[in-house]
């Protein structure tokens, strides 16, 4: 497969390298105290960030923290209430224009044409961004090669796979080559192989230099992919920074226990009361605790829960989740946001 | 050196007036959904079987209970079918419309520094094309059912033109109820609820003087009326009166006054 880092297209994006285009400003994107509200429900309550040229940024929440307000502002199919944001310098406002040749989307669900083919779809979008036919032509053999779809170039996009129809959502949005591109969860609802797919495809736009912003409820994509992490929840940023600030944070790994039924669940907490980053389900019988200290922690665990008379059903170690992320940073879990949001939204319905 | 594929150096546009791309963005969209007339077949057997069956149920079911004088009644009918159909065939505009608007594509378009009017004017223009075959298709049949067309060459050019410009004025008034309504399915309904009266409190089946007094005064001064009477007229020479020069008002009145609304709603959702 073409895309999957051969010797030709790493050769290929390594040249473009070297022709990095002198930068008009630092930062490609730069967000300042972005406003949203629908009714009465504030979707984005003040949102900062920026994305250094040639970066990837992973805006990291659950549902309905305000990625895709944000990314939708950004692409100027929303106006922000209140706030600024800048892309290359425009102002996404009063520039839409300009800034609408300069980006590519590609939203949650793959905003493609389902009776067109796929090669018809990239060149009617190739017109609508004003190319030449000759640079409609050359791109749309270019992309369909690097992503694999040579073969369906000719079939109707209704009878693509949902791997296939991301790829091509992908390569539509790319057909301008533009240097500032939104990737609204990409991988949501993809198999694990067409995930790594994109994955890697994605990996290989950043290595050309293009600036992606990048929104997932996946802390392992964030940690594959981004530069950097800004986690938000109920419309404001509560962390930034690289994905090991995060991971110092809240624990590179975790080490979960469950308590067996025969056990009082309370006791257990109090045994490992002292270790960093403890969270305890006591419905689930689960207690969470950073994983810092290897196989010694682990046997001095195993022994203080004997000592304690305390019988374990199941222990395990896991790479932290958004789950995680989210209970050390706020106390709550995705879960339980999610409740909030649904209970101010029926407030407002009553209203 | 070999160019990556992707050059994250943006490809330059091609250089052209406004208006050039104002044209170009409708055309590449419009190129688009007429693909859609052949492609999605359910649509398409909807758009021409719909009317044909309207036709042969008025041409042989209802045909001996109208009186039409001395004008034969498939004669009096072919006006009213054709004005039925392309009112019928306009309204895809609400539905694709809608469609678009609730699969996210409308999305992507408008992420793309086209011409805000540019889908609007896409649907709109397929509808016309898929109306003029379907003019040409319910002629043809119409021939084999018994009409007899007294029309010369200038009378067909004034049917032809009359026909585009009624087709593009409803098309527009569609594109507002597919802007507005907030399904497809409401999409479906509302097309039907707002032509089926107005198709058959006109001219098109019957002639009004037999309806009840209200009805009749609102059959007789109704745009669709207007349409009918002139066609009918062209078509097989019964008097036009004031219908020829008030069909092309009406039509041309209505692109004027939905042309600019449909657009500001499409623009205003941007917000």
């Amino acid at each position: 497969m073409s895309l999957a880092g051969t010797d030709k297209s790493e050769e290929l994006f390594h040249s473009s390298l070297m022709d990095k285009h002198d930068p008009l400003t630092k930062d490609a994107i730069e967000v300042k105290g972005l406003k949203k509200s629908y009714k009465n429900i504030k979707v984005l309550d003040g949102i900062d960030f920026v994305i250094k040229r040639g970066t990837v940024l992973a805006l990291l929440g659950p549902n309905g923290a305000g990625k895709t307000t944000t990314v939708n502002i950004l692409s100027t199919l929303l106006l922000p209430d209140d706030g600024q944001a800048l892309i290359n310098g425009f102002d996404v406002v009063k520039q839409a224009c300009k800034i609408r040749s300069i980006i590519g989307l590609t939203g949650q669900y793959a905003a493609l044409d389902e009776y067109l083919t796929g090669r018809e779809n990239l060149h009617m979008i190739g017109r609508l961004y004003r190319l030449s036919y000759q640079d409609i032509q050359r791109r749309t053999q270019e992309l369909l090669e690097l992503f694999d779809l040579v073969n369906a170039s000719n079939r109707a996009v209704k009878t693509y796979s949902g791997g296939m129809r991301r790829r091509l959502d992908l390569a539509v949005s790319l057909i301008a080559s533009p240097p500032v591109i939104f990737l609204d969860e990409p991988t949501t609802g993809l198999d694990p192989r067409s995930r790594l797919i994109m994955w890697d495809i994605i990996k290989q736009l950043v290595s050309t230099g293009t600036t992606i912003l990048l929104t997932t409820q996946d802390m392992d994509e964030a940690d594959h992919l981004a530069d950097r992490i800004v986690v938000i929840n109920g419309g404001k940023v509560i962390a930034e920074g690289t994905s090991d600030d995060l991971k110092q944070r809240v624990g590179s790994d975790r080490l979960e226990i469950k308590v067996a039924e025969s056990s009082n669940f309370d006791e257990a907490k109090m045994v490992v009361k002292e270790e960093n980053g403890l969270y305890s389900d006591s419905k689930r019988r689960i207690l969470s605790l950073v994983a810092n200290g290897g196989v010694h922690q682990l046997k001095q665990v195993l022994e203080c829960m004997d000592d304690a008379g305390i019988e374990i059903e199941n222990i395990s170690f896991h790479s932290p989740t958004l789950d995680d992320v989210f209970l050390t940073l706020t106390g709550h879990t995705t879960e339980q946001i999610n409740g909030e949001i649904k209970e101010q939204q029926q407030e407002v319905k009553k209203q | 050196m070999t160019e990556s594929p992707f050059d994250n150096n943006i490809i330059q546009p091609e250089k052209h007036s406004s208006l050039f791309w104002t044209v170009s963005d409708s055309w590449v969209l419009a190129k688009r959904s007429i693909m859609h007339i052949t492609r999605n077949l359910d649509q398409l057997f909807a758009a021409f079987l719909f009317p044909m069956m309207f036709f042969l149920l008025f041409r042989y079911v209802f045909a001996g209970a109208i009186d039409t004088g001395d004008l034969s009644y498939v004669n009096f009918l072919v006006a009213g079918i054709l004005v039925q159909m392309l009112a019928f065939g306009a309204n895809y505009t609400t539905m694709n419309l809608a469609i678009d608007l609730q699969r996210g594509i409308v999305n992507r378009f408008r992420s793309l520094p086209i011409a805000r009017s540019a889908l609007l004017t896409g649907h709109v223009t397929s509808d016309l094309v898929r109306n003029m075959i379907s003019v040409l298709i319910v002629i043809g049949v119409s021939f084999l059912v018994g009409f007899v067309p007294t029309a010369g060459p200038v009378e067909w050019v004034l049917i032809f033109g009359l026909a585009m410009l009624f087709s593009l004025a409803i098309s527009w008034i569609s594109a507002i109820m597919g802007l507005l309504v907030k399904s497809v399915e409401a999409a479906q309904w509302t097309g039907f609820i707002v032509i089926f009266p107005l198709t058959f409190v006109s001219a098109a089946f019957v002639p009004p003087d037999t309806m009840p007094e209200p009805l009749q005064f609102f059959a007789d001064n109704q745009p669709l009326t207007q349409v009918i009477d002139a066609i009918r007229a062209w078509l097989v020479g019964t008097p036009i009166g004031n219908s020829g020069w008030l069909a092309f008002a009406w039509c041309v009145g209505i692109i004027i006054i939905s042309m600019p609304v449909a657009t500001w709603l499409f623009k205003r959702q941007t917000s």
